[in-house]
């Protein structure tokens, strides 16, 4: 039988508290910042750390824009945390400490919007679909139909992942049925992958993603009225500890540095 | 506290001295720390939902590939790993220590680490896959590949179980076997495994519950296929993200109910023998 000290007692608060802590650190480094962010106005520096979740598609051009905004910006650092637009939303939903999002659709940003996470979204890229095939094409893949042909290994995103439902979408304006892909992959950086790798010959994805992959894979075009257009919009998440800096981050998006980065990687202009 | 039997007695005998507050008070978080997580589910489990959830065709055809998958790369781990334990338990051989890391090592391994190296050696373009390629076997997004990623993860705890009950049995039941004139493979069939059979029975469970559970080898390298390779918890992580997260909570559940059910079968060799 042990006897529970006052001691003992004190020792369990201290050590919950350190697992609380530790738990919450993510979220209480960029608190750190906000007293001298909240200064902040149009034109003046941008401060402290800002983490943003942006949309797998958006990995080129947003770490364009952040060595950007950072060497104009010398007290701000940026966390970029790229995945499929519908998993950062579940973890945004869940508490995660973002400070901006930037979704590759209106759904995903519809859902936060909806719960009052965000505030006001402002569109600021678009983007179009293309095939995605191994280079130099070797299963002479020309059009949407040719995906579901026998002896393609065709994948796509996931329903949920925004590239995944506009290229569903994209079929259905083709007038050919729903795709059975081989694998519905969770964003478009793993659904490339699988073609770089050789394991599928064809996928779906953004034209930004076609260029952005180089040489390891070639585009098929996807004629303009089959083609669906993405629309990709960027919000301020309520729960920042940084608001001066995030919006200037966006402000900074819609009409700076940032606009550049998306047009040298191929997006369209919002409007 | 009743004790069974002596020598359980004198090892897990309580310590009647004061045990130091900093003891408990990290003993207490140890606790907390594996037993929030589970409460968490719990409480936002949409306990009226369990039974909809459940049986939507997407859910059933999860789990029912959940248990197809487990199931035969446990097979698979008692065909190989039995034998690969008894040779590691038994024969003296240059570069056993090598293969035991070897087995080890997916066991310590990040399984997408093991994803990525399955298809790099198995996938279309792989090192042997493109041999397969040619012959017809399709491993990635296939069944088949579900079934490898999680063979590569969960054999090795069947061949440490089984190795280590191989090692521990009496030899002189199989040589007095031999002796009576029964061949090797006779008595290995009828005296080594009967005497092993509670380890094998282990081993198999441990495996079967870490076959059931693998996720990242299993999307890295067989993709995320419905009803090919999208097994319960990669079916629960894509449920998550979209727009169904009473789903992914009520499959979430059923794994660890089934993970306990796993636990109170070998109660006897982990929750009381220790």
């Amino acid at each position: 039988m042990f006897h529970a000290s006052r001691r003992t007692l004190a020792s369990i608060a201290v050590c919950c508290t350190l697992v609380a802590a530790a738990c919450g650190s993510s979220s209480k480094s960029s608190s750190s910042s906000s007293s001298t962010a909240s200064a902040a106005t149009a034109g003046a520096k941008l401060t402290g750390s800002l983490n943003v979740f942006a949309a797998a598609s958006l990995t080129a051009a947003f770490t364009d824009y952040k060595k950007t905004l950072e060497a104009q910006n010398p007290g701000l650092s940026i966390t970029n945390d790229f995945a499929g637009s519908q998993a950062l939303v579940t973890q945004i939903e869940n508490g995660a400490p973002a400070d901006v999002f930037a979704s590759a659709d209106m759904k995903n940003m519809q859902k936060l919007v909806d719960k009052g996470l965000v505030g006001t979204p402002q569109i600021f890229a678009k983007n179009k679909l293309e095939i995605a095939v191994a280079p130099g094409n070797p299963k002479h893949i020309t059009s949407l139909a040719d995906l579901e042909q026998s002896g393609i290994v065709f994948v796509l995103e996931d329903p949920s992942v925004p590239a995944g439902n506009y290229a569903r979408q994209a079929f259905q304006k083709a007038g050919l049925p729903a795709p059975k892909p081989a694998s519905n992959e969770l964003d478009v950086k793993s659904a490339i992958a699988k073609i770089e790798s050789g394991d599928a010959d064809a996928t779906i994805v953004y034209v930004t993603d076609v260029t952005a992959a180089g040489s390891k894979v070639e585009g098929v075009a996807i004629p303009e009225n089959q083609n669906v257009i993405a629309t990709y919009p960027i919000a301020v998440v309520k729960a920042t500890k940084n608001p001066a800096a995030a919006q200037g981050y966006v402000d900074g998006l819609v009409n700076g540095p940032g606009r550049q980065a998306l047009e040298a990687r191929g997006f369209l202009p919002p409007s | 506290m009743a004790t069974r039997t002596a020598p359980a007695a004198r090892r897990t005998r309580p310590t009647t001295d004061r045990v130091p507050g900093v003891v408990i008070a990290g003993a207490t978080c140890a606790v907390l720390f594996f037993a929030i997580p589970l409460l968490g589910l719990v409480w936002r489990a949409p306990w009226s939902a369990a039974w909809d959830v459940l049986s939507t065709p997407e859910a059933r055809t999860a789990l029912r590939l959940s248990i197809q998958t487990s199931l035969s790369a446990t097979a698979i781990a008692l065909v190989l790993g039995v034998p690969l334990a008894w040779v590691q338990a038994r024969v003296a051989y240059p570069g056993r220590r090598v293969v035991r890391a070897l087995v080890l090592l997916p066991m310590v391994l990040p399984p997408v680490v093991g994803g990525v190296a399955l298809l790099l050696a198995l996938g279309r373009h792989g090192l042997v896959g493109q041999y397969l390629d040619h012959v017809g076997v399709h491993l990635p997004f296939h069944f088949g590949g579900a079934v490898l990623a999680e063979t590569f993860v969960a054999m090795p705890f069947l061949v440490l179980t089984v190795e280590a009950a191989f090692r521990s049995t009496d030899r002189r039941f199989e040589d007095a076997a031999r002796t009576l004139g029964a061949s090797r493979l006779s008595v290995f069939r009828r005296v080594t495994l009967p005497m092993i059979r509670p380890s094998l029975v282990a081993g198999a469970l441990l495996c079967w519950a870490r076959a059931l559970g693998e996720f990242g080898a299993t999307i890295t390298f067989a993709g995320n296929a419905p009803g090919k390779t999208q097994t319960l918890p990669l079916f629960v992580y894509v449920t998550l993200e979209g727009a169904n997260s009473d789903a992914a909570i009520i499959l979430s559940l059923v794994l660890v109910a089934v993970s306990l059910a796993v636990l109170v079968a070998l109660r006897d060799r982990w929750l009381t023998a220790l």
